[in-house]
């Protein structure tokens, strides 16, 4: 077993996944990120998995950039990210996905390459509603049976839109809209550079 | 003539003593064999990544203890190297080895509830009052330094909150129990933390051994894991399992010698690695990682003894004043009334930190825009991989291994709906 470096690493990727496939790379905080193409994905996952040793993934998250720093996000809105391990090589690597179209996120699914990856992706189609296509069973997975929406995407409120509650007069469980008022006891604040001297 | 034969769908829970917790699961059975799980999950779903994204980083710490609620400190390890690597922040070293041994503390902790619940799962008794025993001292550990048994909040960006106290607390004289009686209770509390702790480590070893008594060898316990669950490794390195369940199946892979964070590096201790990757092994490896961590304990008690020095950054954009500086100044005055109201800024990036988490491997990716908030947070919970490989590790086994499966997995809901 040998510890790849991370220049190594980022040599291999250039020279095995070429130039189409690799959107943007770099190297941070000693982790290494590659952005690569939708429409690259399928191609890309099976190449890292059986020619760089990629042999487990373990994570897969969703995310929504609409809100990021405050202002108008130029590109694609939503991504899936992958975080890849490498057991031979003891090496970590970074998968962002765009999904092109944000009205109705797609992106390839991996789970044929990685089997670990089915849950995580169900998860994040549950929480994102990012499409993984060519998954074999996308169902919501963390939120309760019914429910409407995509919590975790910067439009949708905190408190939600519904709530549950017993009611003594039909004898049964029903939703109403929420009762609680939405409220920020810390504000959020993206100070400009060097703000207070640091 | 022979009857009819017929497939059985099967509920499982969520209201069952074997499925630790709300674990929904919807069994199709071929008379007593399972030809597909499907775990329904969400049960206890709260939302922790979205509310963090609302909080600050302080704020959000606790939220960290309530993931995985038996190993409340290796959560917020994880969550606080994420921040600090972000931040680029140095942890003083005695920081460093108080969150080793608090972690390893937690491994024990894990781990006992898991042989005393696993075991129960296979009809063994008498494990579960062991294994509580001794959790009891352990929390006693947790109480001491950080005022709450379970749910501590103990570890910070930049270190720990507190150093560790000189004096352990001590049972009360009540009417249930006389003096005598109390005397022998805190024969062992006399001293330091330290002093306790290291008692505990002298103590442990022997526990463990009445634990194998009780099941390694014994007849019902092999019959129930040896065979059941297996998995091979190149199967359990494509499901994304980590911790026990990877090592069970023969690979040494373990953060703590591979990537490691924090003092790892300059303790000894040794990986245990399974064979045959069923129940049996996975118990086995459980058991010696036990052991390894009393060893590590003993290393950091030995450490930490003999030398002082601080336990958080002195840095107050990310740790607070001193209070009485912050009493007497006015620059720690404002420092502290900053950090309060509106939190440490993180610098603009994103990081993904992991911890060896008793149950496998903890992640946090963090997502950082420059604010006092994180823009996302991502918790990789071990669980929530190992959860969904149940069923392909239980297909074609009866209808009791699932419970052994389950049992083996160290399932906790907490960490795996979030």
């Amino acid at each position: 077993m040998t510890t790849m470096t991370l220049n190594v690493l980022v040599d291999e990727l250039n020279a095995k996944l070429g130039e189409a496939a690799i959107a943007s790379l770099k190297v941070e905080l000693d982790e290494v990120t590659v952005e690569v193409p939708a429409t690259q994905w399928a191609a890309v996952s099976l190449k890292l998995r059986d020619e760089l040793k990629f042999e487990g993934c373990l994570d897969v998250c969703g995310i929504d950039y609409s809100a990021y720093k405050d202002s108008v996000w130029e590109g694609s809105r939503f991504a899936a990210i992958y975080h890849l391990i490498s057991y031979a090589h003891n090496v970590r690597l970074r998968v962002r996905v765009f999904a092109t179209d944000d009205d109705f996120p797609v992106v390839p699914s991996v789970v044929e390459v990685w089997s670990g990856t089915n849950w995580f992706e169900r998860e994040a189609f549950d929480l994102y509603g990012i499409v993984f296509e060519g998954h074999p069973d996308l169902r919501r997975i963390l939120t309760d049976y019914g429910f409407v929406g995509h919590p975790f995407r910067k439009d949708f409120p905190l408190s939600g839109y519904v709530e549950m509650r017993y009611d003594p007069e039909q004898a049964r469980v029903i939703y109403q809209p929420v009762t609680i008022e939405p409220r920020e006891i810390t504000p959020r604040i993206i100070r400009e550079e060097n703000y207070g001297g640091r | 003539m022979a009857a009819e034969i017929r497939n059985y769908t099967l509920n499982f829970g969520p209201q069952h003593p074997a499925a630790h917790g709300v674990l929904r699961l919807v069994l199709e059975l071929d008379g007593e064999v399972v030809e597909r799980a499907d775990p329904h999950i969400g049960l206890l779903h709260r939302a922790t990544e979205k509310l963090a994204e609302s909080k600050t980083y302080i704020q959000s710490l606790p939220y960290m203890d309530r993931l995985d609620y038996v190993s409340m400190m290796a959560n917020e390890h994880a969550y606080v190297m994420a921040i600090e690597k972000l931040a680029g922040i140095e942890v003083p070293i005695r920081a460093q080895y108080i969150r080793v041994m608090f972690d390893e503390i937690t491994r024990v902790l894990n781990h006992l509830m898991w042989i005393g619940a696993h075991g129960l799962d296979c009809g063994a008794m008498t494990i579960f009052l062991y294994a509580f025993r001794e959790r009891e001292d352990l929390m006693d550990c947790y109480e001491a330094v950080s005022g709450a048994r379970m749910h501590a909040a103990y570890y910070r960006p930049g270190g720990v909150y507190r150093d560790l106290p000189d004096q352990m607390p001590q049972y009360q004289a009540s009417k249930v129990r006389n003096e005598a009686a109390i005397k022998r209770l805190n024969s062992n509390r006399e001293g330091s933390l330290l002093d306790f702790i290291e008692d505990f480590t002298n103590r442990f070893p022997t526990y463990v051994d009445e634990y194998e008594t009780l099941l390694t060898d014994n007849r019902i316990w092999k019959q129930r894991t040896v065979g059941i669950g297996v998995l091979t490794p190149e199967r359990a390195m494509n499901l994304g399992l980590t911790g026990p369940m990877l090592r069970g199946s023969g690979i040494a892979w373990d953060l703590r010698k591979k990537q490691p964070y924090e003092v790892y590096d300059k303790l000894d201790f040794d990986i245990p690695v399974g064979k045959n990757g069923d129940c049996y092994d996975r118990y086995l490896v459980r058991i010696e990682e036990m052991r390894q961590s009393n060893r590590i304990i003993k290393q950091c008690v030995a450490w930490l003894k003999a030398n002082p020095g601080p336990v958080i950054v002195d840095n107050y954009k990310i740790a607070p004043p001193s209070r009485v500086g912050m009493k007497s100044n006015m620059e720690e005055l404002i420092h502290h009334f900053k950090l309060f109201t509106e939190g440490m800024h993180v610098p603009e990036g994103e990081a993904y930190a992991a911890v060896e988490h008793p149950k496998g491997e903890f992640g946090i990716y963090m997502v950082s825009d420059g604010a006092n908030k994180p823009y996302r947070l991502k918790i990789r919970a071990p669980g929530f991989a190992h959860l969904a490989a149940l069923d392909e590790m239980a297909r074609g086994h009866m209808l009791s291994d699932v419970v052994a499966i389950i049992g083996t997995q160290d399932i906790v809901f907490g960490e795996i709906d979030r």
